[in-house]
């Protein structure tokens, strides 16, 4: 756990939740009751471009839906990865050749090799993270569930 | 997508004191206000339709109906759960409604759970009938042999259970080693930390799973609510093949997945959303407000009781009245070992001990004492004491009353924060009485 603490820097977090705009989420679901659905419908509605990847869907939420990353029409700020970690090396190849600015892994997606890869190319990883927790711990509204965002401040929030 | 800056603050390691006032609560963004708001509120506009459908499904975090969540209530349960480490908490209307639903949420009709014997009356009386009206199997295990609970595992298995300090024997459980067998068999441990507190321990640092509280106790400190919480650790693996009722998709959440799709917040999503809703057991939100006002001070408070309970403990030791005084803290308790490992900062305030003469001198004692209060609590800044015989374990067997550490001479205190001296002073003008 502790050799993924490099992947899981708070400060590098709230950098890239407060400067990216557009995210590719790599094995993104059409299914409303999966894991990776609740992140791009949660990330959408907290204005973010979301851009589904996924070679066996042609629409979700609403956006056009793209087989893999060098297909994408737009250049994006965050790959957000929500596939079996053997297949992270691949796409961080992809996140590379795009010049994608973050390459995000989702909970248990955890390659070494693949996080290597990202950052000799210069693409900043994060590792074993929730996009959407991390975004509801810094910016949104996960504590008003009960949830422990571990945040310890006396400066006054902004409206949410 | 938002100006706000970056917060260094989150890369510290804050103290506990600092935790304790701080943790769950950022300045009220719209007034300013530095206290917590009492919202004292049932229900919350929506934003548009679109919204409103997010919060009910689960895909925004949003405030509906305070059965479910309220804004006071939310400080208190992540200011609990910062402390005990957890991932997140749900708070109740009562400890016994807490422990229900912790309970409640991974169990089914045909399950058996293993449990400490030496536990509070109310939740021996609870897992006695509730678990027989829910068609769930029970087992009580010597807390202090690690090898009982072993073999009291069954296929049906679903939690052990124990408190961190028994109540009102004073076992300390060996979390570290019982946690140990519960994940040999892939089962979660549920402790019950109310007569520790987070202050004095923290069970989740020693593998307990599920961390439960009566907050009416030392988090309240002060004897004005009812309330309890419920903490998680967030690790526990409920899609292992054991927990369906947990990782199954839920027909009481149009097929939702809790475990798969909230990972760590799977189950605190399960016990809030459905278990909450549906038991409807929430803490009101002045409640939350005092126990809060309790959490600022729970420290500071412990620390004056724990010097207090020592100093008690102590004079009854050598007191000719008084034996089988159970304070862990003392050196010679055979808990001792499991006091320098768990319970560094002090073995809690509350214990009991035997009093000559059977039922009657304990009753003679209760009615001498003028300054320590007569009633059916513990955790209050003021010192309290009890007959257990009489009073919370009546409804036992004595074979149960024995199990539980519980004896017809046997006084229960808590002791406060008053003058130490006064404390003595009380016991001593009283146990001579008994002579």
């Amino acid at each position: 756990m502790n050799e993924l603490e490099r992947y899981q820097d708070p400060l590098t977090i709230q950098r890239v939740l407060h400067s990216a705009s557009t995210i590719a989420i790599v094995g993104l679901s059409g299914n409303e009751l999966r894991a990776s659905n609740f992140v791009g419908y949660y990330l959408k509605r907290h204005g973010y471009r979301v851009i589904p990847v996924n070679p066996r869907e042609t629409e979700i939420l609403g956006e056009a839906c793209y087989p893999s990353l060098s297909d994408l029409p737009e250049p994006v700020d965050v790959v957000n990865v929500f596939r079996a970690p053997d297949a992270l090396p691949a796409i961080a190849q992809e996140a590379v050749a795009i010049n994608a600015g973050t390459l995000w892994c989702q909970f248990g997606v955890v390659n070494e090799e693949a996080a290597r890869i990202a950052e000799d190319g210069g693409v900043t990883v994060i590792m074993d993270r929730c996009l959407k927790v991390e975004h509801a711990r810094y910016v949104g509204r996960m504590h008003w569930l009960g949830f422990n965002t571990g945040r310890i401040t006396s400066v006054r929030g902004s409206l949410q | 997508m938002t100006a706000e800056r970056n917060l260094p603050e989150a890369v510290r390691e804050f103290g506990f004191e600092t935790r304790q006032l701080h943790a769950g609560q950022r300045p009220d963004p719209n007034t300013g206000a530095r206290a917590v708001p009492i919202f004292q509120t049932t229900s919350y506009v929506f934003e548009d339709p679109e919204s409103a459908g997010a919060y009910f499904n689960l895909q925004e975090y949003g405030n509906t109906y305070s059965r479910i969540m309220n804004p006071t209530v939310a400080v208190f349960e992540e200011r609990v759960a910062n402390l005990e480490g957890g991932a997140g908490a749900v708070a109740f209307a009562s400890g016994i409604a807490a422990q229900q639903a912790a309970l409640f949420t991974l169990l089914e009709p045909g399950d058996h759970v293993v449990s400490s014997s030496a536990l509070y009356g109310g939740t021996v009386n609870q897992f006695k009938h509730l678990f027989r009206k829910m068609s769930v199997e029970l087992t009580w295990v010597d807390p202090d042999d690690p090898g009982a609970w072993r073999k009291a595992v069954r296929v049906n298995t679903k939690a052990f259970f124990g408190e961190t300090i028994g109540n009102p024997a004073g076992n300390v459980l060996d979390i570290d080693a019982v946690a140990s067998v519960a994940h040999e068999h892939e089962l979660p441990l549920i402790v019950d930390n109310t007569f520790a507190t987070p202050y004095l321990c923290r069970p989740i640092e020693w593998g307990a799973d599920i961390v439960i509280h009566s907050a009416t106790k030392f988090i309240g400190g002060h004897g004005t609510s009812i309330g309890g919480v419920v903490v998680e650790a967030g690790t526990f693996n409920w899609s292992n093949g054991r927990f369906r009722v947990v990782a199954d998709p839920s027909p009481a959440y149009h097929g939702l997945q809790f475990h798969e799709t909230f990972g760590t917040y799977g189950y605190l999503m399960k016990l809030r959303a459905e278990t909450l809703r549906d038991l409807g057991a929430a803490l009101a939100p002045l409640n939350a407000f005092l126990f809060l006002q309790g959490l600022e001070t729970l420290s500071l408070r412990m620390e004056r009781h724990v010097d207090n309970a020592r100093a008690v403990a102590d004079f009854l030791e050598a007191h000719e009245v008084a034996s089988n005084v159970t304070y862990p803290g003392l050196p010679a308790s055979g808990y001792r070992p499991l006091v320098e490992k768990y319970l560094p900062r002090g073995a809690g305030a509350v214990f009991s001990f035997d009093c000559a003469g059977g039922r009657q001198g304990g009753q003679d004692l209760i009615r001498s004492v003028a300054l320590w209060s007569h009633l059916a609590n513990v955790g209050d800044a003021k010192s309290l004491i009890i007959h257990p015989a009489s009073t919370t374990h009546r409804q036992l067997s004595d074979a149960e009353l024995e199990a539980a550490g519980v004896r017809p001479g046997t006084i229960r205190l808590s002791v406060g924060t008053e003058s130490v001296d006064d404390l003595i002073w009380d016991l001593e003008q009283a146990l001579d009485r008994v002579r």
